[in-house]
């Protein structure tokens, strides 16, 4: 069996008193699309947040293509690394926000090429031409220079995918990518996140679009109260859940 | 009407009696502009009586407005304001930044500066540095086993110019870093995050992200508190530095035309302000692109 993309083991995070995920183990296979589905507060967010470091670890390991994110292990202790170090870590992992967080002060072509550029000192020129072909990959060759305020909701989460992929990641997060969006606008974002899984591309996605799990998703999980409940196939565990707590969640959102 | 039966669609019934648009009359505002016409009546009669007024003296304001003391004053005034704002802004986002640091020995240094500097008078800080050498006759910078760096006397490094640079620029610097401050904090958390996510280091995204988008909350203060330091320099005299109102002073003492000077005085002050406030109002538009 293939090294894992990712892989948690034991992943404990709390927040203040209250323990928002007790003991997460999960392994993504290279290529494949993982999502997560469960109710709000059930930790699932938190967990995309902690793959990237964007949240600190209580207690667990995860690697991210074979390697610790924000931590180095020495002597069975896992210490935190500073900042600088944890960037260039979380430039190998593509996220993608609820609320798309564009760069309102910039047109759409800064936003893509201002990482690569900053981070990853491509040539301006390369990265120009590199954001151009992602832009017409998302269906939005037309809108280089414009500024997000000028966009839809869906176009806008489209070119923070592009800007996402701009870093080459090995990895995609999204984080609930079409809960901010209007009915009609999902259909766009979930066209373009399904071209990408057919490319290949690892991602992990927490979503309520049961359709979009059931079609594009190779594996599925259900977390309730910053646990695992259930995790199989998306038409096994949507079609015909063990567990009672998430047939009690399916019945709710079906 | 038709004879018989009731018609439902009898034009006469429903609707207007016209299919035809009609043309739209907005909300006209008459008493609005008879109260313009009383305005500028008014606004006329004082101009006029300010021009015909022999007690304004204008030729003497004419005489001294280019006058080379004058002159002298107004480029002393424009060059303190220029070197405190300076000084004020680039150690006022330090303090901002080490205010909001999550390191606590930062945070509260930055603290206790604002603290200090917000609340003793002004005047009083230009007099004490303007007096420095009275509590230190040497300023020495040496390594801890004795080799000394830098030494002088007290009295040469504090100028007047010195005194007035460090009194103004450090209390504006105590002021910036709070409106800066409150203009990182209007940075929505999730502009950080999705940098954060593309792999930007924190300076990074201080620079290119953070800062651009405050930079939309902090210049109308800031633009306010450059106006003030315009008329904040004029503290100096107490220094004996000769800024623009203290020129004028310095000549209505000797000649007695205290209000021409002064009318001098203000309408250099109302034409720094204005070239100001068009800046101002160029920067506002550059970095509100987007929003």
């Amino acid at each position: 069996m293939t090294e894992p993309m990712v892989r948690i083991r034991g992943l404990r995070k709390r927040f203040g008193e209250k323990e928002v995920l007790c003991g997460i183990d999960m392994d993504v296979r290279p290529g494949s699309v993982m999502c997560i589905i469960g109710p709000s507060g059930s930790g699932k967010s938190t967990l995309l947040s902690c793959i990237n470091h964007l949240e600190r670890i209580d207690g667990g390991t995860m690697w991210v293509g074979g390697e610790l994110v924000g931590y180095r292990e020495q002597a069975g202790k896992l210490y935190e690394l500073p900042e600088r170090k944890v960037a260039g870590m979380r430039a190998r992992i593509g996220m993608v926000f609820q609320h798309f967080n564009l760069f309102p002060h910039m047109t759409v072509l800064r936003n893509i090429i201002e990482a690569p550029i900053r981070v990853k000192r491509v040539p301006a020129a390369q990265a120009r031409a590199k954001a151009l072909l992602l832009l017409d990959r998302v269906g939005l060759a037309d809108k280089a220079a414009a500024f997000p305020s000028q966009l839809s909701g869906g176009q806008q989460q489209r070119v923070a995918i592009a800007r996402a992929l701009a870093m080459e990641p090995q990895l995609m997060l999204f984080d609930e990518p079409t809960s901010a969006l209007d009915p009609e606008l999902v259909g766009e974002v979930l066209a373009v996140m399904r071209d990408l899984a057919a490319s290949g591309m690892t991602m992990m996605v927490v979503t309520h679009e049961l359709a979009f799990a059931r079609e594009v998703g190779d594996d599925l999980v259900f977390m309730a109260d910053g646990r695992v409940v259930e995790r199989g196939s998306p038409r096994t565990l949507l079609a015909s859940p063990r567990e009672p707590r998430t047939r009690e969640f399916l019945s709710r959102v079906l | 009407m038709s004879s018989g039966a009731v018609d439902p669609v009898d034009s006469d019934l429903v609707g207007p009696a016209s299919d035809e648009a009609m043309q739209v009359i907005p909300l006209r505002h008459p008493w609005t502009w008879a109260a313009s016409v009383l305005v500028v009546l008014v606004a006329a009669g004082v101009a006029w009586s300010v021009a015909t007024n022999p007690a304004f003296q204008w030729p003497v304001v004419a005489q001294y407005f280019f006058d080379g003391q004058i002159l002298a004053g107004l480029r002393r005034t424009l060059e303190l304001t220029v070197a405190a704002m300076a000084l004020g802004l680039v150690l006022g986002t330090a303090l901002a930044v080490m205010r909001l640091s999550d390191n606590k020995l930062l945070s509260t240094l930055s603290w206790l500066y604002i603290w200090f500097f917000r609340s003793v008078p002004v005047l009083v800080q230009l007099i004490f540095w303007y007096n420095f050498g009275a509590l230190y006759a040497h300023i020495t910078l040496a390594l801890p086993w004795g080799t000394v760096l830098y030494s002088a006397s007290t009295n040469d490094v504090i100028t007047p110019l010195t005194a007035a640079l460090t009194g103004l620029g450090l209390a504006q610097a105590a002021y910036t870093a709070e409106v800066i401050r409150a203009g990182i904090l209007s940075v929505a958390p999730g502009q950080t995050r999705a940098a954060k996510a593309l792999g930007m280091g924190p300076v990074t995204i201080f620079i290119r992200i953070v800062f651009p988008q405050a930079m939309r909350v902090i210049i109308p203060p800031v633009g306010n508190e450059v106006i003030s330091m315009v008329k904040g320099t004029s503290l100096v005299s107490v220094i004996a530095m000769a800024d623009l109102l203290y020129t004028a002073q310095l000549i209505y003492a000797r000649t007695y035309e205290t209000i021409p000077l002064l009318i001098v005085a203000s309408l250099w002050y109302l034409a720094i302000v204005s070239v100001l406030s068009v800046a101002q109002h160029a920067l506002e538009r550059h970095y509100g692109r987007g929003a």
